[in-house]
């Protein structure tokens, strides 16, 4: 199923981020996903080398993933393939069953494990919407016509809502809305007063949008988030929070409060949260509960 | 070595609106440059108030001085016409930052030397100039990752993700467009495809 389809039905659209190991070992993944995700989300997005760090791949995930009953999302980023190699990854998705697309630009190589390595970025975010568009037209990017009936996704891509510049995202949030994006995935959000903000400016592209979440761990990766990671700000009286009781932030259980705090504050606002638990999975369903959102049932 | 490549007359043409400044740059021997051919299309255009024949606008220095005796008729103009390769036409719109300057000229590589550009703008040799729709900032050499639609999104407080020393060139060209009061040029029909194989550069004729 496209996740688009959740949308119109008016559905509070929930997702979470797993990421494929570096080697071929998804047993750990697989468990997780069916104990605490299954029956609380939508949808699994998998990610496409995260961090430019080189892992097993995104789409192969997908695959298991649907073969377990479950609803992926294949992330793909513009980094490591040029143009070819991308729209035959996306037609190649079409054939494995894989409707849901989350279309990066990417990080750059250097950020990873392979600093040596050529960068392509042969695309953008913005022109591989456009390709995959094309797609479900019939068309390569080259105007070449594509055999048999066309492929049709469920095309999302992602918008920062927090970042120091929310004007210039607003401009490429509205490129990719115009290149054919269907819906939004926001970077981490810790600011609900921002987020608010933005929406009221992005809901003139009559697009649904979805909360993004990072669980905040500890106060080692708020720091390293703000000094490092674009459009992700941790204000410092929620940085106090999770110095206060040392042993709750410990036990993870500061992290689940925020994030919840922070869906209840933003719902109202978004039309789905997405969660990046960077492996606490498993306090997913507790942030769900707090938040008082309600277990759903499974599509696929 | 390097071909600066007329763009149509058409482009050209649109261009130029209002009172319009042509500077051409005769500077490297490095270039191949259509004098006759640009002496031609440049007696065609309309509003035209002056027409500058000069060397090495790469370099600000030198690009100050030799317009110094044309400070009255630019500061009047509407549109500044640049007939350089893609460094120039960087150099002229950094000068002369709340005017509209546009390339008129694609720069394509040859083999062999390419000039002499001690500066911290740079061409791609891309064949097909963006320039004209980015406020003057080349996409390919200011950003990291040479995109066409936009940030990436991952600059930090303005500085690019790859070298933190460099400012967002896409949130360079924004605030740019932003200041000529030109951000429908980030409204493109379809997103941009960067060509790389571009053989229409043309072979210089003897």
């Amino acid at each position: 199923m496209r996740i688009t389809e959740l949308f119109q039905r008016g559905e509070f659209v929930l997702t979470a981020e797993v990421g494929p190991p570096k080697g071929v070992e998804l047993d750990h993944l697989i468990k997780d996903a069916h104990e605490y995700l299954k029956t609380r989300v939508h949808a699994l997005n998998v990610t496409d080398n995260q961090s430019s760090v080189m892992r097993t791949g995104s789409l192969a995930t997908c695959k298991v993933l649907k073969d377990e009953g479950l609803l992926p999302i294949f992330q793909i980023t513009c980094r490591d393939r040029n143009r070819i190699a991308l729209q035959s990854d996306v037609l190649s998705a079409a054939l494995l069953g894989i409707e849901n697309l989350l279309l990066l630009t990417g990080d750059y190589t250097t950020l990873g494990d392979h600093p040596q390595a050529k960068p392509v970025f042969d695309l953008d975010s913005v022109s591989l919407i456009h390709a995959v568009k094309r797609l479900e037209e019939g068309f390569d990017i080259a105007g070449n016509a594509v055999d048999g009936a066309p492929p049709k996704f469920a095309k999302g891509a992602v918008v920062s809502p927090c970042s120091d510049s929310v004007d210039v995202q607003l401009a490429k949030m509205e490129a990719k809305v115009k290149a054919g994006c269907e819906y939004f995935q926001t970077q981490g959000v810790y600011e609900p007063e921002k987020f608010i903000k933005f929406m009221e400016q992005a809901k003139q592209f009559g697009v649904p949008v979805q909360l993004g979440l990072i669980i905040p761990k500890n106060v080692g990766m708020c720091r390293y988030m703000n000094a490092n990671v674009a459009g992700v700000h941790v204000p410092d009286d929620m940085i106090k929070e999770l110095q206060a009781d040392k042993e709750k932030t410990k036990a993870g259980d500061t992290g689940v409060e925020i994030c919840a705090r922070l869906i209840k504050e933003c719902k109202d606002y978004a039309q789905g949260v997405h969660i990046m638990s960077l492996g606490w999975e498993n306090r997913i369903p507790e942030i769900l509960d707090m938040a008082g959102i309600a277990p759903i049932t499974p599509v696929v | 070595m390097l071909i600066t490549q007329l763009k149509s007359k058409e482009t050209i043409e649109a261009l130029a609106q209002g009172k319009t400044v042509i500077i051409n740059c005769h500077g490297c021997k490095e270039v191949y440059f259509a004098e006759h051919e640009a002496d031609e299309l440049q007696k065609d255009l309309n509003g035209v108030t002056q027409i500058i024949t000069t060397d090495y606008i790469c370099n600000p220095d030198n690009l100050k001085l030799q317009l110094k005796k044309h400070t009255d008729v630019i500061n009047a103009a509407d549109t500044i016409l640049v007939f350089s390769c893609g460094v120039g036409v960087q150099t002229v719109a950094a000068l002369f930052e709340g005017k509209k300057v546009y390339s008129c000229c694609d720069t394509y590589p040859l083999p062999g030397f390419q000039g002499v550009t001690p500066l911290n703008v740079d061409c791609g040799q891309c064949g097909e100039c963006y320039l004209n729709g980015t406020g003057g900032i080349c996409p390919i050499t200011a950003c990291s990752k040479s995109l066409l639609n936009g940030q990436c999104g991952g600059a930090k407080e303005g500085m690019c993700e790859v070298d933190k020393e460099m400012e967002c060139g896409w949130e360079r060209i924004y605030r740019k467009l932003e200041k000529l009061n030109k951000l429908d040029n980030m409204k493109y029909e379809a997103p941009k495809v960067r060509n790389y194989h571009n053989p229409n550069a043309e072979e210089p004729t003897i």
